[in-house]
């Protein structure tokens, strides 16, 4: 096999959020509008090395994906191992939204799965004039929970082979066995009680129900893409979401499950490639 | 072997399910993840109830019930059309998981839930093994 090397760049950012000092890891590249990517519970943003790589995206686009921090190579903040960790809908707004003032980003578009899906839907209630387009995959209001998180946290149960083993089930019957796994070893390399620590944004502190009413998309486009086999965000809770928000665009992904980006990328191309298209001849609606 | 009505779901699965041994033990990949488990525990295939003992991470003994006073630590229930379709070697959105299964009620996991989730990936993979069966 010849040697080469991809055009990902990783740098760190330092970032003050809710008053503590951050050191986040972040990769991009491409060039052109910025596409902020946000990585599901408990992984970090490799998820989206095929769009990275992929140059129908990055001649247009210029893809970011940063690593929460506690995930990745974004380390804790100092006093870490005094506390338990635990995502909140009014933190994980001002990560990104630091994140983006800290790279002056012009009005990027933010594509979020899972959590990061879940995560678009508060910018489209509470921050849409700050972005250019928002696409939520694995998004919904709300779903129902289907296992107690107790469970991914216990000294007596490895943590990583059991959030792997629970999130396996997300995946696409038809996904290719090398993306499958790799999509798995993200979930044995997280840090303890971290996925456990994001759900509580997902499950308890993100409900959503009341709010998506709000969402207008004149002020700024929102996509939302489920993929066929996630029975933990389904289609029909995309399909109801979208169904409460006038102007928002729902595509149930065939064959797809809770990853699409990283579970099967070349799939997922076909369904992302005429999203971005779309959202590069949108004018940039609401701009003050 | 149970079949004596090809084609009824039931004598279907059944078939199928008491091939799992065989499936499992000649899976060495599968017993090296599975090598920290020794436990007993119960599946229900519509009527049928079975025995499942585990040693080292290979299926020792397949007992078919009714047994009595027989001890195990967890159970897991489903209707006989149901592990059909789990089976199937690409199942149906919905019946591709354990847990998609549970999550509609079609499917129970109960009593010590401790080595079900110790050993979890291990033990999908025992009950999803009949789909190598089709898939043959």
């Amino acid at each position: 096999m010849t040697a080469h090397v991809e055009p990902i760049m990783g740098r760190y950012i330092h970032l003050d959020i809710q008053g503590r000092s951050h050191r986040i890891y972040f990769e991009e590249a491409g060039e052109g509008i910025p596409l902020v990517c946000l990585h599901t519970a408990g992984a970090d943003g490799r998820q989206f090395r095929h769009l990275m790589t992929d140059p129908a995206v990055t001649e247009h686009y210029r893809v970011i994906a940063f690593d929460l921090p506690w995930h990745g190579k974004s380390y804790p903040p100092d006093g870490w191992q005094n506390e338990e960790y635990r995502l909140t809908t009014d933190l994980y707004t001002q990560t990104i939204r630091a994140f983006c003032a800290g790279l002056e980003l012009d009005r990027p578009v933010i594509m979020g799965c899972s959590i990061g899906g879940r995560i678009v839907l508060n910018l489209a209630i509470h921050h849409p004039r700050e972005f250019r387009a928002l696409i939520g995959l694995e998004s919904a209001d709300f779903q129902t929970p289907w296992y107690d998180t107790d469970w991914l946290h216990r000294s007596d149960v490895h943590g990583g082979e059991v959030c792997a083993a629970l999130v396996s089930g997300l995946i696409g019957p038809c996904s290719p066995e090398s993306s499958r796994h790799e999509t798995l070893w993200q979930y044995m390399q997280g840090g303890p009680g971290i996925f456990k620590g994001d759900l509580y944004f997902y499950r308890v502190d993100g409900d959503l129900r009341d709010q998506v009413d709000a969402i207008d998309t004149t002020l700024c486009p929102l996509h939302l893409l489920t993929g066929e086999y996630d029975f933990s965000c389904t289609p029909a809770d995309t399909l109801r979401t979208a169904g409460r928000i006038p102007g928002a665009e729902a595509t149930v992904m065939k064959g797809l499950g809770h990853f699409p980006m990283s579970e099967d990328p070349a799939a997922f191309r076909h369904y992302i490639l005429p999203v971005l298209e779309q959202l590069r001849g949108t004018p940039m609606k609401g701009r003050l | 072997m149970t079949v004596n009505n090809v084609g009824d779901p039931q004598c279907v699965a059944e078939e199928r399910f008491e091939r799992i041994p065989e499936l499992v033990n000649g899976d060495d990949n599968l017993i090296r993840r599975g090598r920290r488990l020794t436990s007993e525990f119960l599946v229900v295939v519509g009527g049928a109830t079975y025995h499942l003992t585990v040693s080292d991470g290979r299926l020792v003994r397949l007992e078919r019930g009714p047994m009595l006073m027989r001890s195990w630590r967890f159970a897991i229930r489903a209707e006989a059309p149901f592990w059909l379709r789990f089976w199937e070697p690409v199942p149906e959105a919905g019946y591709h998981d354990l847990f998609a299964l549970s999550k509609q009620g079609l499917l129970t996991i109960e009593g010590d839930l401790f080595p079900f989730m110790a050993n979890l990936q291990y033990v999908k993979d025992v009950l999803a093994a009949p789909r190598k069966i089709l898939e043959a």
